[in-house]
């Protein structure tokens, strides 16, 4: 392989011969340039979509309801199904040991707050300390509720991000006051949500607080979990799963709705969801990945074709080297050194030029559904190579044949 | 330096089978210059192609310098083509997209000489051919003399104990196929065995042998008086 001369034997017929190097390369350079770029977007859709579900904790089951829909039991149908704090107290105490978070929300969906001068309109919610971890959530200063807050009816406020820079425009916000609805509140923290501003136009404040605030009594909208991981993301699946019939069926007992009755309780588990996104991610990245395959074939197919044109062209030259007194196998080794030569250039010139323009382009392209498209270095390293490979191998059997062609045929093919 | 016997040779040809060959018994001694003569179809280019290790006979043997030629693979066959034979081709046969230097260091290539010793000796050939300032040029900045002489540069190179020349003259006009036979005349006094296939008269009259083929057989073989190349070009 390292033999100088036949490296100088091969340089002097590429520079000699331009265009059939180029074209050459030219296959397997855009070859690997689409693979790289297909490998890319997919990956981008695939951050795009993940991006979607981080604003909640993954494994998140939500509880809500609604009117029922069915007469049951000789009540009619239209009920409203209103949540109080003893189905959270009793639900809780029943899973004590599968539960990892678990929160009871009240919510009120514009509640005008104040701050010297600035106001603005935002969505309150009176929660648990775990609600922060529920929310996927972070302080960038001060600190969450906590259970003293709760027990204590403490008029304290945690703050998004969003209320943050309306209200202090950048000052400190911490120990100072804000007036919801008339009331006055500490500020205890401010969070950031990676559902961004949306998310982040919240206000929270301990669960008995509101509910004392507001009038609201007992009653509670939501109720949020999430469970105990097992390490396994298909028994948690199916854990979740388990756990939110359960619950269904226990909730529309105490309430006494039909079972049927899809309205007026519904459990979710975002787990659910986040399997059916990874397999729909799967599903993505195989598509791309049998595109990028057949793009490689195609690429082999075209390398394999070109040799082909390549040995018939020199057939001569090789009859003319075969009666000086080349060895097959030097013509074989000839044939394959340069091909494998050409394709390792050309495939590394198109990795640079994919990745170049991965590098270039990829921050600009920010979309809701595809998000720093980038592709795994190791992986296109590795397909450069099957491809050099594959283009080896479809080299040798023209070449082969070619070593196998007697001299005075060759030397009469005009 | 050649010998041969009995030697039979044909070609088949979808059901027919051509006998080309029926029965050559031939000798060569080291020195020597002999043209093989014939029409077109008397064998005399498959005589010459089984001469050179490029073909096989079906039946009898041919020794070369002492070494029998039979049932050799590609590899032996390869070496000791570029050992033994140099040859030279009606058409050429120079490899178009190297310089005329470079087509002479090839068959050194093959035998493993380092590339600068390879020039060195290539160089020393074309000087021999007279076309030393044409070292750098491709063959086809060359006229059909001065190609066929590079060949001839390129046959020499490794230092054969036999030339084999196919025709070497039939693709150029009388002037230059006299000058290239002055070459071959000079390169066999000093030494070099030179077979030579032609059906031009005056070409075979300047090597010192002719040998008559007809329908495969061998008709005549008698000794003639050179006529010098140098000579006839200043008739």
């Amino acid at each position: 392989m390292f033999d100088l001369e036949r490296w100088q034997e091969i340089f002097e017929a590429i520079r000699k011969n331009k265009l059939r190097t180029f074209l050459t390369g030219l296959s397997v350079a855009s070859g690997i340039f689409i693979l790289v770029i297909l490998l890319a977007t997919g990956k981008g859709i695939e951050n795009g979509v993940a991006k979607q579900f981080e604003r909640d904790a993954a494994s998140r089951i939500s509880v809500w309801t609604g009117v029922t829909s069915q007469g049951y039991k000789g009540l009619n149908p239209g009920r409203f199904i209103q949540l109080k704090n003893n189905d959270f107290d009793q639900t809780v105490l029943k899973y004590q040991d599968q539960l990892e978070y678990k929160s009871s929300i009240y919510r009120i969906w514009s509640g005008l707050t104040t701050y010297n001068n600035e106001n603005g309109s935002y969505r309150i919610e009176g929660a648990l300390p775990d609600y922060q971890f529920l929310e996927n959530e972070s302080m960038t200063a001060g600190r969450f509720i906590n259970n003293y807050d709760q027990e204590n009816y403490e008029k304290v406020a945690v703050i998004g991000q969003k209320v943050y820079t309306d209200l202090f425009k950048g000052k400190k916000a911490i120990g100072e006051y804000i007036d919801i609805t008339g009331i006055k509140f500490k500020v205890i923290g401010v969070f950031t949500d990676p559902g961004g501003e949306r998310e982040e136009a919240r206000i929270m404040m301990p669960l008995s607080t509101s509910q004392r605030v507001f009038n609201a009594g007992e009653n509670i909208r939501n109720i949020a979990f999430t469970l105990q991981s097992t390490g396994n993301f298909n028994r948690d699946v199916e854990a979740s799963n388990v756990f939110t019939t359960q619950l269904e069926d226990q909730l529309k007992t105490r309430h006494t709705i039909a079972p049927t009755d899809n309205r007026a309780i519904t459990v979710r588990s975002n787990l659910q969801e986040t399997k059916r996104f990874y397999d729909l991610n799967n599903m993505i990245s195989l598509f791309f990945w049998a595109v990028g395959i057949c793009t490689i074939i195609a690429g082999v197919v075209g390398v394999s074709n070109i040799m082909l044109i390549i040995v018939k062209e020199r057939t001569k030259e090789i009859g003319i080297r075969k009666a000086i007194g080349a060895e097959p196998w030097s013509i074989i080794w000839m044939i394959m050194h340069e091909s494998i030569f050409i394709t390792a250039i050309a495939g590394f010139l198109g990795l640079i030029f994919g990745l170049g323009l991965l590098e270039l382009a990829g921050p600009a392209i920010e979309t809701e559904f595809i998000s720093n498209p980038s592709v795994d270095f190791n992986i296109a390293i590795s397909t450069v190579f099957i491809l050099i490979i594959a283009g080896a191998i479809a080299g040798f059997f023209p070449a082969y044949r070619a070593a196998k062609i007697k001299p005075i045929e060759a030397l009469n093919d005009d | 330096m050649i010998e041969i016997k009995s030697l039979h040779k044909s070609y088949k040809t979808g059901s027919t089978s051509l006998h080309v060959l029926k029965g050559i018994d031939f000798s060569v001694k080291e020195g020597e210059m002999v043209s093989i003569m014939g029409s077109s179809g008397s064998g005399k280019s498959t005589l010459l192609n089984i001469l050179g290790i490029l073909d096989e006979a079906d039946e009898g043997t041919y020794t070369l310098d002492g070494v029998l030629i039979k049932n050799l693979n590609e590899k032996i066959a390869a070496r000791y083509r570029n050992k033994f034979l140099g040859f030279i081709f009606q058409s050429f046969n120079l490899i178009n997209y190297k310089s005329a230097l470079d087509n002479v260091a090839m068959p050194l290539y093959y035998q493993g000489v380092k590339r600068a010793e390879r020039l060195d000796r290539a160089m020393h050939y074309l000087e021999k051919v007279g076309l030393a300032e044409w070292a750098t040029h491709l063959p086809n900045e060359l006229s059909g003399g001065q190609k066929q002489r590079v060949a001839i540069a390129r046959a020499l190179a490794s230092d054969p104990k036999v030339l084999l020349a196919d025709e070497p003259t039939g693709a150029l006009d009388s002037k230059t196929s006299y000058e290239v036979m002055e070459i071959i005349q000079t390169i066999n006094d000093e030494g070099k065995t030179i077979l030579l296939v032609t059906h031009e008269d005056d070409i075979a009259h300047m090597t010192k042998r002719i040998v008559h083929l007809k329908d495969g057989i061998i008709i005549d073989d008698s000794p003639v008086k050179q006529q010098r190349a140098k000579t006839a070009l200043h008739v």
